[in-house]
């Protein structure tokens, strides 16, 4: 491999991810202001059962107790501040995804082999994660939570983490980077999309008016964000051991990034049992959830920093 | 009517999780009584969901301390600057995490628990797929899916098209009952047995393996015998004959590192040549061993895992004898530049034994006063004694002793740290000791590898068992368990629907949309159903028998 870095597209990538983060601010303004002046959801309850229409798909998942939106008719200005924060948030979702292939083909390697890249690129799956999961399911209002976050990301990564593009220490120049990391980038992106909804779960009161929806919906996407992850993870688990059985002669070392990604795994396990745990569904399951969540934040930064292993590839910036 | 709260299958509410959360303790019941308390609250979720954390959080200390089997350096270490402190944290086996007894007792408890909570389940499972799903409940409108339509269904042709979609079918009289998705619990159980495999390949590679390590200099050879390694860690089960008989001469050692801007000396590559001998008696091959890519003797695996650079020096003693002559491992003491700190003891030195510590330099840089390397590679390599003494150097104290670490209490000092360095040895360049004790000839650049030797046989049980969980873990949070039924009664044609798993729904009602809209189309049908007309409906009697809640229904042991 060779040494040659591109300064012109490393530049670019710096500047691309610098858009990104003022895209998704502006987008997370829309979100707020369409959250802030929309629909408000009161606690009036429907009826035990909606009659169940001909053609079938409008059917309610769970029949019981929906929240119907108030009679307040949301302002049509404040709809249209949350369409342009959708639009805002592609754009912003594009330039970030420029942002990570100009860095790669900048240094000629996969893009995530550095703590920097390896934030950007997370930040970049959670918004992917909101931004599909959209099209498919009325979760426009975490739009302000989640872009919110990924800002908040990636500007920590630009002034906390960010060292020049270039080339990998020999270890890190396998193919196994493609098959780990990404799938660890993948599930990290997910679970910051669950903890984004765990939050807001603790955080809305059963019973009041509201503009976010209601706790089993928020407790329902945690879950589902969870549970299409928690696989990703096992396998990115999975994948590390085994190249780590290439790399440092033994599939699994205790080394404190193993411990941490280990821990993390036993306590998205716990969520899981948590929720089918009589006693624990529920507040408890998504306190769990969040601890689980606080084990992952922790790998990806607190091993990083506090410990120092075989994982020490992190180039943080001296 | 709403869902049952427990919407999970019965399977998965019967055992574990319906042994009463909370086993009522016995009174008095004696030993039998206590062990099948025991036991129970040991098989129940809550218990393993406690274990879980445990497990957990018993890892923490194991990632805040340094741990024995990682890195011993480490926790020598520790022992020397707070002895007191370590001597109660080895107490609590805190540099052993991973194989003390308490940590083993919770893995142990969770592992009795999954199998004491699983194998039931699995026999149960086994029952289930054999049974038929249960009859129609009677009004199927009112299931959290349902729908009416008038047609020409038949309740053959019914059964058929559901079972086009590979559902299990049982028809009755009038009525059609159709289950789908037993793949979830299947794939949940073999994930939870996986997991008990993986446990035991773990184990039996630690038994049955062995890892040693081994620094090896450019020209020198490695046979692989317990005796030639310098850390040596076998499992329980492993002979000295065990080991295969395999060896190699390391030919030749390269890096290459970034050599301008920024990054300036970051490693781009490296690798060792090796001639390999794969048993004493085959002819000998070329192999570039890698970091990533493992040499291989028949399961045997030799990996690269650290190199340096060992100077060669030829010290003559005060008598004019050269005492000693060949290279000299150097530890790395900065990674970004290999500054690097040799020890050479010398043993054989007359009249006195001689010790003498020196840097190395690969890419030397100065001001005239001080000297450093710039650079990882060897462009510009030079040595400087820095201390020296004379003495004994203690190898027949019975201690053991590092070979790269001098301990010179007992020894005169010939020269030493505080005075100003001297200008480093050039390759060629000679230095002469003071007082006539002798001199130290750097002749040259050798450079070393570390080496790790591994054997596990659990590597490929577990990978498999791994892969299983993996897929096991897939179905079981994909798939998803439902029911369908069909009730047609003369043209009028009732289907109903309930899945079994919390929170997919909107999944579930498009495939019901589906399912009713299969249904619905009678061109699919290939003969007028018309003449043969159901049976009339026998109201009464099989509802009573058919359950109203069919989620908790008919198949509840
Ligand atoms: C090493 C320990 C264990 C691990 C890592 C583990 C992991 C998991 C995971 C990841 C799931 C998710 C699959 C799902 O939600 O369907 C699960 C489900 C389940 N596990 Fe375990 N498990 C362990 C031990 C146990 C034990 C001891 C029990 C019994 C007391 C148990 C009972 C169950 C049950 C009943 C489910 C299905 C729960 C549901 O319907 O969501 N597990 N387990």
């Amino acid at each position: 491999m060779s040494s040659q870095v591109n300064g012109g597209l490393a530049t670019l990538s710096d500047q691309l991810i610098l858009a990104t983060v003022l895209l998704y601010l502006a987008a997370m303004i829309g979100y707020a202001l369409e959250l802030a002046f929309g629909r408000v959801r009161t606690v009036a309850v429907v009826p035990k059962r909606q009659p169940v229409t001909v053609g079938g798909g409008a059917s309610d998942d769970v029949p019981t107790g929906t929240e119907e939106p108030a009679d307040v008719e949301p302002e049509a200005w404040a709809i249209k501040a949350g369409g342009i924060a959708v639009l805002l948030s592609w754009i912003g979702w594009a330039a970030n995804l420029a942002g990570i292939l100009t860095r790669g083909i900048a240094v000629d390697r996969w893009p995530w082999g550095n703590m920097y890249e390896f934030v950007v690129a997370i930040c970049f799956a959670a918004v992917t994660a909101f931004l599909v999961l959209m099209t498919r399911q009325p979760i426009r209002f975490l739009g302000a939570f989640v872009t919110l976050t990924a800002a908040l990301g990636l500007g920590f990564a630009v002034l906390f983490l960010h060292v020049q593009a270039g080339p990998v220490m020999p270890a890190l120049n396998s193919y196994w980077i493609a098959i780990h990391v990404t799938a660890a980038i993948v599930a990290s992106g997910l679970f910051i999309l669950a903890g984004v909804t765990a939050i807001l779960f603790l955080i809305r009161k059963d019973g009041v008016a509201s503009v976010l929806p209601a706790r089993k919906d928020l407790e329902r996407i945690t879950h589902r964000a969870i549970v299409i992850s928690f696989p990703i993870w096992t396998f990115a688990v999975i994948a590390g051991a085994m190249w780590a059985d290439r790399a440092w002669g033994r599939y699994w070392g205790w080394d404190p990034k193993e411990v941490w990604a280990f821990i993390t795994w036993v306590a998205y396990a716990a969520y899981l049992h948590a929720r089918a745990t009589a006693g624990w569904r529920g507040k408890a399951a998504i306190i769990v959830s969040l601890i689980a969540f606080g084990c992952l934040l922790f790998n990806l930064i607190g091993v990083n920093m506090f410990f120092s292993g075989l994982h020490s590839y992190a180039d943080l910036p001296k | 009517m709403t869902l049952p709260p427990d919407t999970r299958t019965p399977a998965e509410t019967s055992i574990g999780s319906t042994a009463p959360e909370e086993p009522t303790r016995p009174v008095g019941l004696g030993v039998i009584g206590w062990l099948r308390w025991g036991w129970r609250t040991l098989t129940t979720m809550r218990t393993a969901l406690i274990l879980l954390f445990l497990f957990a959080l018993g890892s923490v200390p194991g990632s805040i301390f340094p741990q024995r089997g990682v890195d011993p350096d480490k926790v020598a270490q520790y022992f020397q600057n707070s002895p007191t402190e370590a001597e109660w944290l080895d107490r609590f086996k805190l540099f052993d995490v991973f194989t003390s007894p308490w940590y083993a007792a919770i893995y142990l408890l969770l592992f009795i628990s999954l199998a004491g909570c699983v194998l039931p389940r699995a026999f149960t499972h086994v029952k289930e797929i054999r049974r038929k799903p249960p009859a129609a409940p009677r009004n199927l409108t009112r299931l959290p899916y349902g729908e009416a339509f008038e047609g020409d269904l038949t309740v053959e042709e019914a059964a058929a098209r559901l079972r086009r979609k590979r559902f299990r079918v049982v028809t009755g009289p009038d009525w059609v009952a159709a289950e789908k998705g037993y793949l979830r619990e299947t794939g949940n159980l073999f994930f939870h047995l996986a997991l008990l495999g993986l446990l035991f390949a773990v184990g039996a590679g630690g038994l049955y393996g062995y890892r040693g390590n081994v620094l090896v200099v450019e020209g020198d050879g490695f046979a692989n015998t317990v005796a030639a390694y310098d850390r040596f860690m076998p499992g329980q089960r492993v002979t000295a004959e065990s080991l295969a008989p395999f060896s190699f001469t390391l030919k030749d050692f390269h890096a290459t590192y970034v050599d301008s801007g920024e990054k300036l000396g970051q490693p781009l590559d490296y690798g060792a040549k090796l001639s390999v001998k794969d048993t004493p008696s085959s002819p000998p091959r070329d192999v570039e061993l890698k970091v990533n890519d493992p040499l291989d003797v028949n399961g045997t695996l030799t990996y690269l895992i650290g190199h340096g650079y060992a100077p060669v020096v030829k010290v003559t003693d005060g008598k004019g004898q050269v005492a000693y002559e060949g290279p000299v491992p150097c530890l790395v003491d900065d990674q970004a530049t290999y500054t690097s700190e040799c020890t050479i003891k010398v043993p054989d030195a007359q009249p006195a034994q001689l010790g003498i510590s020196a840097r190395f330099f690969p890419t030397t840089a100065t001001d005239g006063k001080t000297w450093w390397s710039i650079y990882p590679g060897a462009d510009n390599p030079s040595l400087q004694v820095y201390a020296a003494y004379k003495g004994d150097l203690g190898l027949n104290s019975g201690q053991p002793q590092s070979v790269y670490v001098l301990d010179a209490t007992g020894m005169e000092p010939l020269l030493n740290m505080s005075e100003p360095p001297h200008a480093p040895l050039l390759v060629g360049g000679t230095f002469e000791l003071p007082g006539g004790a002798g001199k130290v000839q750097f002749t040259g650049v050798k450079e070393w590898i570390t080496i790790q030797v591994t054997r596990d046989p659990g590597r490929i049980p577990a990978l498999v068992a791994a892969a299983v969980a993996v897929i096991g873990l897939v179905l079981s949070l994909m798939v998803r368990r439902r029911r369908v039924w069909v009730r047609v009664t003369g043209r009028k044609v009732a289907v109903g629907g309930l899945t079994r798993t919390e929170g997919d729904g909107s999944a579930f009602s498009e495939e019901f949309a589906g399912l009713v809209a299969l249904l619905r189309d009678s061109q699919d049908s290939p003969d007028s159903p018309d003449s043969q007309a159901p049976p009339a409906p026998q109201a009464g009697d099989r509802a009573a028998a058919s359950p109203t809640e069919p989620g908790t229904g008919p198949d509840e042991e």
